[in-house]
């Protein structure tokens, strides 16, 4: 494992580094591929709703010997739907199930009474109201609004207006994504779903502020030398925090990919597979994100500006001159990624020596280009 | 531990055994409070554990036969809805069945009793004058108490004319009551006003024959049920004044909340205010005159005009027609004299206890039920998730932490044991506050909750990330430890802030906006980045200080988590394993 540390190592002096930047067209490619397909998910299948959002059918039963997760068994395999099922005081069961109308909770009716052993005149049926009333609907939407604009403003505030924006694309970027894959998968949306996605927006504004952090850090006078443009540093501030971001992405995930994949997936649990489904997928839209996404969109913006360019320009020239005096001072080392890493660890301290101009080497690893 | 020994580089935080004798006092603390409230889990939501699931059935309301549809069904749901879980934080459910039945599931722990009362009850809520009032029941009671019950003051409420005749509380002295007479008369309201005043010590009796002169049916129905109510009969307060509209006047009870405790019954003049003027209420504790709990109410800007007006009226009647009386599901709850025009807000004060003030207040801002309802059944019911979801969840979840735990020694060697004490500490605080809150605010824990819990793990781990890479980051500058650490921490805690900032102004925005699960998620989203935020200061950066001095750490161990070799650094000394290194792979 000290493949990281010494991944973290070599990023730190800046001896290999991802072209994060330079690349993006890539991953904004992917990203709007991706982003397509969930938003057509979307819109072709729709998305489920929960007996929690549209209400459903309540079937109330006489005493049966059945057990809960018996009787939910049947209740899904009756009906097609998920159901909620829960036993009551006298000994009978109380199951809901969403997306029935009338005529089909008598057959529903039939079906459940043979299951559970139960006379079916002794099941009552009735239709129930949502208990996540629009009510509670509409009061999260604005929140969600207040919260946005408010977010916009403090990071306007506490950065620049450009990060502010690219951290909202890249937030609307991973919600869209969650929300997708829940409508391809055709998981029902519950309560716990609607919460998962809360949790991501709150966790994906977090990653996305902490590599700002870093870039604001890094970008501190970056007019008043000229050797890097805007889009190298900010290259740089994301390899500078890379260690951190795989690192935090790997303790979030794990515990969340526990859920999903042993509770869930072996372990056969229902509600649990929706949010540990909506967490991992959100997370890890998340952490690329705010990598992948977010920096290189405040790079490209901030490029723009006159200053920027004007720097971009006089790097160019002194690049082009420093070219023709044989000297190549081409940022990058571009060709090694993650992936070529595992290959050196066969030989862990391999770290120091390939490259002989280390003052350069560390050199990357300071933007304003002061040494102590 | 140890104690600070010179602290040469430590600037920020000079004596880092303080501030962890502080969070361990406090976590000893919490703790030992848990365990003294008896409250030794977190109190669960319906979907973990189960509780009680209570049926209401609408009825329609005298006169009102086409009450029950579904949007009046539907603002119930709202109203009860946001009654059971005032703070959003007690994962109770509430939902329409069939055309006209309410089921409102509450999980096990909560107070089934108070919850029930806080859904059944329709609080509507009436400030109206009181026109008379006596003390009911005693039937032989000694003080004089002249029955009010004129004629005139029963008509439509018209209060502009003081012309009611004036009862006199029981401890009205004879001067008062002279005086009232006279301004009667001088208001020239109907002879028989002042002779009802006239102090006789057969209350009830007294009314009959001086009413008797200029009164329309309904005010003689009126008289008649005034004389007639015995307040210290439950059923009787039960059903006084039932049936009748808030514009018209009507009988009503009350207790008197001062002194002895007794019934008093009212005559009251039609509803000025209603509940429906206030914009918000809250339950407060007096501190002032030691009255204890009240509720405190703030009108819109409509009731406010309208309870200026009442009070600027009242203000010129005499007692006890310069009282009005707070009626809430047609009992009298306060009945305060008013000296002057009041407006914007008002207070209702009484033996309140901190519950029922709270409850009234909850009552009073999520407003009045469009319907009536009665229990039809009241059962419980088990988790709606099964158990073996639950045992799934908790081992999946433990599976998934102790890879945290693996993953953490693996890559941080001896720094992880910081990373996971710290991430003990964090949870051991969040599992106690959760436990203290679930009786203190109604917090239950659902199976979202302990979800987000779980990413919590995260962002707490990931402040210690970010400190710990900028520690190595600055080892690499070829840094020994301990400035190391002193230098790091600035940084870090820069962004640990900037980043929880945001996380919190989430949770706070969340909590504040919305109502509901929402605001349940926000609240354990706000706990623990606070919490996050508390472990980082006042924890892991003193353990780490202290550890840095351990030679252990500061000679950069190869078990530590800080050789400066293995992090690759740019040491001062020329290394001496280099040459051992193979230098094969190249690239770029």
């Amino acid at each position: 494992m000290s493949k990281l540390g010494t991944l973290g190592a070599r990023l730190h002096r800046g001896e290999i580094g991802y072209d994060f930047v330079g690349k993006r067209k890539i991953w904004y490619g992917i990203s709007i591929l991706i982003t397509i397909t969930a938003i057509l998910g979307l819109t072709v299948r729709g998305l489920n709703m929960g007996i929690e959002f549209q209400g459903g059918a309540v079937f109330t039963t006489g005493k049966s010997p059945v057990s809960v997760s018996q009787a939910e068994t049947y209740a899904e395999e009756a009906s097609g739907h998920d159901a909620v099922v829960q036993k009551l005081g006298n000994g009978g069961l109380r199951i809901q199930i969403a997306g029935i109308d009338t005529d089909k909770s008598d057959t529903i009716k039939e079906k459940l009474a043979t299951d559970l052993k139960v006379d079916s005149e002794k099941i009552n049926a009735d239709l129930v109201g949502p208990s996540w009333g629009d009510q509670i609907a509409n009061k999260a939407w604005e929140g969600l609004a207040i919260f946005m604009v408010l977010v916009v403003i403090y990071l306007a505030i506490a950065f620049e207006w450009r990060m502010a924006i690219a951290a909202l694309v890249a937030l609307i970027h991973d919600i869209t994504i969650t929300v997708g894959i829940y409508a391809l998968v055709g998981f029902e949306v519950t309560p716990g779903t609607v919460i998962g996605l809360l949790t991501i927006l709150g966790y994906s504004l977090y990653d996305t502020v902490v590599v700002f952090d870093s870039l604001k850090e890094q970008t501190k006078g970056i007019t008043k030398q000229t050797r890097w443009t805007y889009s190298d540093v900010a290259d740089r501030s994301i390899n500078s925090t890379l260690v951190r971001s795989i690192n935090t992405t790997v303790v979030a995930l794990l515990p969340v990919a526990g859920l999903l994949f042993i509770g869930g997936g072996v372990l056969g649990a229902g509600m649990l597979n929706d949010i540990s489904l909506s967490l991992f997928v959100g997370l890890a839209a998340g952490a690329y994100s705010s990598i992948f996404i977010a920096t290189p969109l405040v790079a490209d913006l901030k490029e723009r500006e006159p200053e920027m360019k004007a720097l971009r320009k006089r790097v160019l020239a002194k690049r082009a001159q420093a070219a023709a005096t044989g000297e190549s001072l081409e940022p990058g080392a571009t060709g090694s990624s993650y992936e070529d890493d595992d290959l050196e660890d066969a030989a862990p301290a391999v770290v120091g020596p390939r490259h002989q101009p280390a003052s350069r080497a560390r050199g990357r690893g300071r933007p304003s280009g002061k040494r102590r | 531990m140890a104690a600070p020994k010179k602290g040469r580089n430590a600037s920020a935080q000079s004596r880092p055994g303080r501030s962890l004798a502080l969070i361990l006092i406090a976590i000893a603390a919490l703790t030992g409070g848990m365990f003294a409230s008896g409250q030794t889990t977190p109190r669960l939501g319906i979907d973990l554990a189960g509780g009680t699931s209570i049926t209401l059935t609408a009825q329609n309301e005298p006169g009102q036969p086409n009450a029950i549809n579904k949007t009046n069904m539907d603002t119930a749901v709202d109203i009860m809805n946001r009654r059971v879980n005032g703070l959003g934080v007690s994962e109770a459910e509430v939902q329409t069945q069939g055309a006209d039945n309410i089921i409102v599931n509450i999980p096990r722990g909560t107070n089934s009793k108070q919850a029930r009362e806080q859904v059944g009850t329709t609080a509507k809520l009436y400030f109206r004058p009181v026109l008379a009032t006596d003390v009911s029941g005693g039937k032989a009671s000694a003080t004089p108490s002249p029955s009010a019950s004129s004629s005139s003051s029963a008509k439509a409420g018209d209060k502009a004319s003081p012309s009611s005749s004036p009862s006199a509380k029981p401890s009205a002295s004879a001067t008062t009551q002279g005086r009232a007479v006279t301004d009667a008369l001088k208001a020239g309201s109907s002879p028989s006003a002042s002779a009802s005043s006239t102090p006789s010590a057969s209350a009830s009796s007294s009314a009959s024959p001086s009413a008797s002169a200029s009164v329309d049916p309904a005010t003689a129905k009126l008289q008649a049920e005034y004389a007639a109510i015995d307040c210290t009969d439950k059923a009787v307060r039960a059903k006084a004044g039932t049936g009748t509209k808030p514009t018209e006047p009507t009988v009503a009870c009350g207790q008197d909340k001062n002194s002895s405790g007794q019934w008093q019954k009212y005559i009251l003049g039609p509803a000025e205010v209603a509940g429906t003027d206030i914009k918000k209420a809250g339950a407060v504790f007096d501190t002032q005159s030691a009255a204890g709990w009240k509720v405190t109410m703030d009108f819109t800007s409509g009731g406010s005009k309208k309870f200026a007006a009442i009070t600027g009226k009242l203000a010129q009647n005499q007692p006890p027609q310069n009282q009005f009386a707070i009626v809430l599901d047609g009992q009298v709850v306060s009945d305060p004299s008013v000296a002057q025009s009041l407006s914007g807000s008002a207070e209702i004060s009484g033996s309140f206890t901190q519950t029922e003030a709270q409850d009234l207040a909850n009552m009073l801002k999520y407003g009045a039920l469009p319907l009536t309802f009665h229990e039809s059944s009241v059962t419980t019911v088990t988790a709606a998730l099964g158990g073996e979801q639950l045992h799934a969840g908790l081992i999946a979840g433990a599976i998934g932490l102790a890879l945290v735990v693996l993953y953490l020694v693996i890559y941080y060697r001896g720094l992880s044991v910081i990373a996971i004490a710290s991430l003990g500490v964090s949870a051991i605080l969040t599992y106690v506050l959760m436990s203290l809150l679930g009786p203190a605010i109604g917090f239950a824990l659902n199976l979202p909750a302990v979800c987000g819990a779980i990413v919590a793990i995260g962002i707490t781990a990931d402040s210690f990330i970010v400190f710990f890479e900028r520690i190595r980051d600055e080892i690499r500058e070829g840094r020994s430890l301990r400035p190391a650490v002193e230098r790091a921490w600035p940084r870090a805690r820069r962004t640990i802030l900037v980043s929880d900032f945001v996380s919190f102004l989430a949770a706070a925005v969340l909590f504040i906006v919305t109502v509901g699960k929402v605001q349940g998620f926000a609240f354990t989203l706000g706990l623990t980045t606070v919490l996050d935020v508390v472990v980082v200061f006042f924890f892991t950066k003193p353990l780490m200080t202290i550890m840095a001095r351990r030679k252990f750490f500061a000679e950069g161990h190869r078990w530590s988590g800080l050789d400066p070799k293995r992090l690759g650094a740019k040491p001062p000394l020329r290394r001496t394993r280099r040459a051992s290194a193979p230098v094969d792979t190249k690239e770029a």
